[in-house]
């Protein structure tokens, strides 16, 4: 650990400017999609910041703390494994803060994710896609042990500043826009950085809050980011005790919620996003009066790409 | 001889084993023996009309089946066939 008072203040500078860009984003009311009399539902655009995704919030805390800390440092580069939504938010933010990433990447990432990266200038390791993310971790670590000289290793699913980013930003975020009204929150699980830190923050405000965490319905899904956590490499920073109850989504109803939103709200999500469209209009359906908030973590503009 | 390669989140449901040995003439009927001899597999792969699922990519050699004849795709021999799962989380 180091004194604030070593660190470059012109990087201090950079890190104050990057820090404007990440979230602060809308809370949007949906209409038209779905409607219910007493039933309201809000989603968060989550891709209207730096990075493109929900991902910038954890990515530019783990960036953050790591510089202010002196783990990381221009000349040293951060290293992680991602999915391909951290990647692009470590790629984009570290290249506003002069810091170099690496990323190790399944091989069968999306192409869309791919290019971002290589426009980036992210150097990227691609790893098995049989293994997922699970293997690029494992590939990702001994890199790291390897070279700890070279690598700063962020291990965003280990990386307690990924749930605290949401605790910090994105609960606050969601409690004041929705004027503190909200009843429900509903996310589905990745790294479960959002679900953690967002519901340990809203709990404390509101111990009435139903916090309702979402999964694949199967192991062999197609919602990108999700995890299966029965069959996954669980991630450190998961809290099994956090969710009042695990609400199962089939990559079917993804599907059909994404067409639908598009038609009908003209905004064309990413899978993961109509998922928890999916999973929250599910919570809807089931009570009678409410405010549900979700979150859209990414658009479809990647998916489009491909 | 053929193989298909079973990726780490279906493993559970081989009994923990990696790679499947088939002699079927296609990609299709591979899978359906591949789920003759672990039942529990297909579900996870089938839908209810006994179609292999839509968003489940699947790839002989280097080539996705879909671009090639998706389940009717013939196997030659000593092609692996690999089940692709979605990426998960982060």
């Amino acid at each position: 650990m180091i004194s604030l008072t070593s660190i470059d203040p012109a990087l201090v500078a950079r890190i104050d400017h990057v820090e404007k860009l990440i979230g602060r984003t809308p809370l949007y009311g949906i209409q038209h999609a779905f409607s219910k009399p007493g039933v309201q539902l809000f989603a968060k655009l989550e891709w209207q910041q730096l990075g493109q995704s929900v991902k910038a919030r954890p990515a530019f805390q783990i960036l953050k703390d790591a510089l202010l800390s002196g783990q990381l440092h221009p000349g040293k580069r951060l290293l992680d494994a991602s999915s391909g939504n951290t990647a692009i938010a470590y790629a984009s933010i570290g290249a506003a803060l002069g810091i170099a990433v690496t990323i190790c990447l399944p091989e069968n990432a999306s192409p869309g994710r791919k290019h971002m990266l290589q426009a980036l200038g992210a150097e990227v390791i691609f790893t098995s896609p049989l293994e997922g993310t699970d293997g690029a971790q494992a590939v990702a670590k001994e890199m790291a042990s390897a070279r700890p000289d070279r690598y700063f290793y962020a291990d965003q699913y280990n990386n307690p500043n990924n749930w605290k980013a949401h605790y910090y930003s994105t609960a606050r975020e969601v409690y004041h826009q929705s004027c503190g009204k909200l009843t429900h929150f509903v996310a589905g699980l990745g790294t479960s950085g959002t679900f953690t830190g967002t519901t340990r923050k809203l709990r404390e405000v509101n111990p009435n809050i139903e916090f309702i965490a979402l999964q694949p319905d199967s192991p062999m899904h197609g919602l990108e980011g999700w995890k299966h956590m029965e069959t996954a490499q669980v991630p450190g920073i998961y809290d099994e005790t956090l969710a009042d109850r695990i609400q199962e989504v089939s990559t079917t109803a993804a599907l059909d919620w994404q067409q639908r939103f598009a038609q009908t709200e003209g905004m064309l999500l990413s899978l993961s996003a109509a998922a928890n469209l999916a999973g929250a209009i599910q919570v809807a359906e089931a009570i009678d009066e409410g405010l549900i908030v979700t979150l859209f973590p990414d658009d479809g503009s990647k998916e489009v790409m491909n | 001889m053929s193989y298909i390669q079973i990726p780490t989140p279906l493993r559970k449901f081989t009994q923990n084993q990696a790679s499947f040995e088939t002699n079927a003439q296609t990609v299709g009927q591979s899978l359906h023996e591949l789920v003759t001899q672990y039942p529990d597999l297909g579900k996870h792969l089938h839908d209810a009309a006994q179609k292999l699922k839509p968003f489940i990519r699947v790839y002989l050699g280097e080539e996705d089946i879909q671009y090639l004849q998706a389940e009717a795709t013939p196997v030659p021999e000593n092609a692996v066939i690999s089940i692709i799962p979605a990426i998960a989380g982060g």
